[in-house]
């Protein structure tokens, strides 16, 4: 499930609240975006809010843009929701798809790829290097699952992770992408299969609002964006084809973020999956 | 809404005429800058669901249109002096011209006004209309005016064309392959009335300078005028196929094509469509298709959105998904006529499915749907040559090509199918565990050719992880013989070892925890042709000196007696991916500078030494293979033509195939992980240097493994990598207890 920290002027008390629901079933995990320049919440800070009213559900980036933050501090901060959560995090981070988000930070947007390999190399030593604490309550440290799309991208996942969190569409796009992801895999010698993570947005009976803001969310992709809004899930019918498409090409975890900050719409989606 | 379109070709006038046909009420006006009746070009071609598309949009100019075409069913590929016929296909093709005044009549009938002989020489002076549809074509002016709006791209792709026309009523597609002492010339050729046909003769520019055709400037040349020596050594080049009939120019010059593509279709109230968007190489269809194509989704948009923006943005996400697909397609059409040089040894059915599967738009499944009796064909010559059946008979019922046999050194596979045992990474000591023997044991039994044992290392310090399996040990030959001789008598695939010494890859962590992490304990000195690490955290390995490579050497010769003695039916050597071998294959890898390090040649000569050895050790009547990297998928990495040198050299010191990979020399690599990814480099090198090639990299069914065959991209293929779940074909056997009886 995903949290509403990704709409811009949901209220705090919201945010936090929904994931005390989610945590309540029959959701897995509790899942945030990230972004700089825009009205979201951080999404460690968020999930750290999420952690002191959840006891069960995963804690989940998806994505969270790594490159934007200094590596050894981002390594303690997810060890420390870590160890603070009793091991619930799974941490999806990429390279993100925006300019203006590297632009606004410290971090040039040239050579973000690279940079991008070499933090979660790091991030894993740090983890197990015992002058760094928290000592996470995995060996190795929490799951760590790669976005993006493109060759770089998926050698990187394969290199690197525990599995691959696809950025949504049909489930046919999630196939292809999870063919890719699988073959990147045996490619690089990893044994067994990679983790593979989905994402959709879901605004039940949509006024609008909801399309709105995903067209504004992925105003940088183009055109594309009428596509994304296209696919926004706002009937229980679309809900469980949905699941049962992404279930069938193999999704290990659907991640379903609200389109609109509407407590009503947890309820919903609660009695949609429930029918 | 007064809407202006600038360009009365098809895509304009459509647009004009669907717009009319909604009753709007909206004031039309269509600029053309030549006469109504003045065009260039030929036969416009469309296919069946094309065709659909205009009869929904309206039905008028639809009856009107498939009157006036030529249809027909069959492509016809004709080369080495053989035609072969696909069937199954349905096409139709009209004049332009004809096309043409059926659209002007329309709109005239529907209160269009036509401005002909008006040029739009600046559309800002159009702007005021509520709406401007762009559709100026290829050199679209509008698009030009308002470049920092659409950023559009072009790109010049390779080769030549000219269009002409013969008045030979051709009967089918037709595809004709020619060559002579100036180089390598084709026609696509359709006929698009009762007499006749669209005559497309195109070349790359080596075989067009050599020919002379270069003599005249296209520019040159007036409006209207042809190159009427070029189309005079085109009459000759293909007089047979001609037949004695005449072919004729209109204007016609030599072209090169050019792709355009803009960064966005629509600015404020302006909308690119047809070639004014986006071009996509005729060889895949008509621009003419996509034009009136995009003028039913225009429309469609604009009735059914409230608001010009809405409807624009919704007309450029519709078809810009079916836009790219095609430039997608067209672009591995324009690939294969760029490479197709290397295909000229193929036999005619062999070139023929080539060909019809090029842009990948069409699987071998897809094929055998629309033409059994082509792919029909295609098995039985398959069949044939791979000696499916006995003494070469006809074959009445041919095997997929999948399951024909394929000789190698002194044995032959029963089929072309390899599986692969992945690396368990459980060895202790280099002594594979009861699982892995296991795996072997099961995929030996399954129904491939061959199985491939991964990974099995050399030496200790030859190991990418402390779990890899090795032969380096007499300890393990006994185990290796444990699994082969419980197989004896109960399977015909033949069991290969994979050797290798991992080089600067070594000395990692399980590759559970990620690949190439460095181990921090209990690590081991590493080699390498050059002392470089392989990522930021590997350590440095020192550079081979002769006395280690003699060593190496001599353990690759040490391990290849080991797995003869063990039962192995076919040894392979690693030679890929960034291992030790590899590592002096690449220019990335190799700095050296004594007789090791330089050229092709010499950064080949230990990878040979070691073949030569281990060729000199291994039975001579089992096959030996080498996996080898063909492109190091980075820049600065190894080029083509050293891929195929090193293929032959390879070949030549008695490899009796290659297992052909890429990728994985520098972490730095740009891969592609589409289904059977390593095939182009197969195909490369296999078409390239004549030797017998092996492929792999998610190759999911048997489908995927006759394309690959059919097409002569490879000779054999490791199906799945990743495994799907397996097929019930390749169920185990019930393992034959009872003493082998």
């Amino acid at each position: 499930m995903g949290l509403p920290a990704g709409v811009p002027g949901a209220p705090g008390d919201l945010v936090v609240d929904w994931a005390r629901r989610a945590d309540d079933g029959p959701f897995a995990s509790v899942a945030v975006v990230d972004r700089l320049r825009y009205g979201n919440y951080d999404p460690l800070i968020a999930l750290s809010a999420a952690a002191a009213v959840t006891r069960r559900v995963r804690l989940v980036t998806c994505i969270l843009i790594a490159p934007l933050r200094e590596t050894a501090t981002l390594a303690k901060q997810v060890a420390s929701l870590d160890a603070l959560s009793g091991g619930r995090v799974t941490l999806g981070v990429a390279t993100g798809a925006r300019r203006d988000d590297y632009d606004t930070s410290e971090t040039a947007y040239g050579g973000r790829g690279a940079r991008l390999s070499d933090q979660l190399a790091v991030m894993r030593s740090q983890w197990e290097d015992p002058a760094v604490g928290p000592a996470p309550c995995r060996p190795g440290g929490p799951p760590i699952l790669v976005g993006g799309t493109g060759g770089p991208a998926l050698a990187r996942m394969a290199a690197f992770a525990d599995g691959y969190v696809h950025a949504g569409g049909p489930p046919r796009a999630f196939a292809r992408a999870a063919g890719q992801a699988r073959a990147a895999w045996a490619d690089a010698g990893r044994p067994d299969q990679p983790q593979l993570w989905g994402m959709g947005y879901f605004a039940f009976d949509d006024d609008g609002a909801g399309r709105d803001y995903l067209l504004d969310y992925y105003a940088f992709v183009g055109p594309f964006a009428q596509r994304i809004a296209d696919g926004l899930l706002t009937t229980p019918l679309a809900v469980r084809e949905m699941l049962e498409g992404y279930a069938e090409a193999g999704c290990d975890e659907l991640l379903l973020f609200p389109a609109t900050a509407s407590a009503e719409q947890l309820d919903r989606l609660v009695d949609a999956l429930a029918r | 809404m007064k809407v202006t379109c600038i360009g009365g070709g098809p895509g304009g006038l459509y647009t004009a005429l669907l717009l009319a046909k909604a009753g709007r009420g909206h004031e039309i006006t269509v600029y053309e800058r030549q006469a109504a009746s003045d065009t260039f070009g030929w036969g416009v071609v469309f296919s069946a669901s094309t065709l659909g598309g205009l009869a929904d949009a309206d039905a008028d100019t639809y009856d009107a249109i498939l009157s006036s075409c030529a249809r027909w069913d069959p492509v016809d590929v004709v080369y080495r002096g053989t035609r072969v016929r696909a069937r199954g296909n349905r096409f139709a093709a009209i004049a332009r011209k004809r096309l043409l005044a059926i659209l002007q009549e329309r709109c005239r009938e529907l209160g269009v006004s036509l401005r002909f002989g008006a040029e739009v020489a600046d559309p800002a002076a159009h702007l005021d209309a509520d709406l401007v549809v762009a559709a100026d074509g290829v050199h679209s002016v509008t698009r030009s005016r308002l470049a920092s709006a659409f950023a559009p791209t072009t790109t010049v792709e390779g080769g030549k064309f000219i269009w002409l026309v013969t008045t030979k009523p051709l009967r089918a597609f037709t595809f004709l392959f020619t060559a002579n002492e100036h180089g390598r010339f084709q026609v696509h050729a359709y006929p698009f009335d009762e007499h006749t046909s669209t005559w497309i003769v195109e070349c790359d520019e080596r075989s067009w300078r050599n020919a002379g055709m270069d003599a005249v400037d296209p520019a040159a040349l007036r409006p209207g005028e042809s190159d009427s020596d070029s189309i005079e050594y085109c009459r000759r080049l293909f007089a047979d196929e001609l037949d004695g009939h005449k072919l004729l120019g209109n204007g016609s010059k030599w072209y090169d094509w050019v792709t355009v593509r803009n960064k966005t279709w629509r600015h404020r109230n302006v909308v690119l469509l047809g070639d004014a968007a986006h071009t996509a190489h005729w060889s895949v269809g008509s621009g003419t298709k996509l034009a009136m194509e995009d003028a039913i989704a225009l429309t469609a948009a604009l009735e059914r959105c409230e608001d010009l923006d809405t409807a624009l943005a919704a007309y450029e996400a519709d078809r810009r998904v079916a836009v790219e697909r095609t430039q997608a397609a067209a672009s591995e059409s324009l690939d294969w006529f760029s490479r197709y040089g290397r295909y000229l040894g193929f036999e005619p059915p062999q070139f023929a499915y080539s060909l019809l599967t090029r842009s990948k738009r069409v699987t071998y499944d897809n094929l055998r749907l629309r033409d059994p009796e082509l792919v029909g064909g295609v098995e039985r010559w398959f069949g044939q040559v791979s000696g499916a059946g006995s003494d070469g008979a006809a074959l009445l019922v041919a095997p997929q090509p999948a399951f024909t046999p394929l000789r190698l050194g002194g044995v032959t596979l029963v089929n072309r199918v390899a599986l692969v045992a992945d690396r368990a990474g459980d060895a202790v000591d280099g002594t594979p565990s009861p699982g892995h023997l296991a795996t072997v044991e099961r995929l030996a039994l399954g129904g491939a050719g061959l199985v491939v044992v991964e990974s099995v290392a050399v030496s200790p310090s030859g190991r990418v992880t402390r779990g890899d399996a090795g032969l380096y040990d007499d300890r393990h030959t006994g185990a290796w013989r444990t699994v082969l001789g419980r197989l004896a008598g109960r399977t015909s695939a033949l069991v290969g070892a994979q050797l290798s010494h991992a080089g600067r890859r070594g000395s990692t962590r399980p590759r559970s925890a990620g690949s190439d992490r460095p181990l921090r304990d209990e690590a081991w000195p590493l080699v390498a042709a050059s002392p470089l690490p392989y990522n930021r955290f590997s350590p440095t390995p020192a550079a081979l000196d002769r006395h280690g490579m003699t060593a190496v050497r001599d353990d690759f010769v040490a391990a290849a007696r080991r797995a003869a003695d063990a039962g192995f039916d076919a040894l392979g050597l690693h030679f890929g991916h960034g291992y030790l071998l590899a590592s002096f294959i690449s220019p990335l890898t190799n700095h050296r500078d004594d007789g090791y390090g330089g050229d092709l040649p010499a950064r080949m000569a230990f990878p040979l030494e070691v073949l030569a050895a281990v060729r000199a050790e291994w039975p001579a009547s089992r096959p030996l293979w080498v996996t080898v990297s063909a492109s190091d998928l980075q820049p600065g990495g190894l080029t083509e033509t050293e891929a195929v040198s090193a293929a032959r050299l390879l070949a030549g010191e008695g490899a009796d195939l290659l297992d052909v990979v890429a990728g994985h020399t520098t972490p730095a690599f740009h891969p592609s992980y589409d289904t059977a990814f390593y095939a182009p480099w197969s195909d490369l090198v296999r078409n390239g240097a004549s030797v017998t090639t092996m492929t792999s990299g998610s190759i999911p069914d048997t489908g995927v493994v006759n394309d690959l065959l059919a097409a002569g991209k490879a000779d054999l293929c490791v199906l799945g990598r990743p495994s799907p779940p397996p097929p019930p074909w390749l169920a185990p056997a019930q393992p034959a207890h009872g003493g082998g009886s």
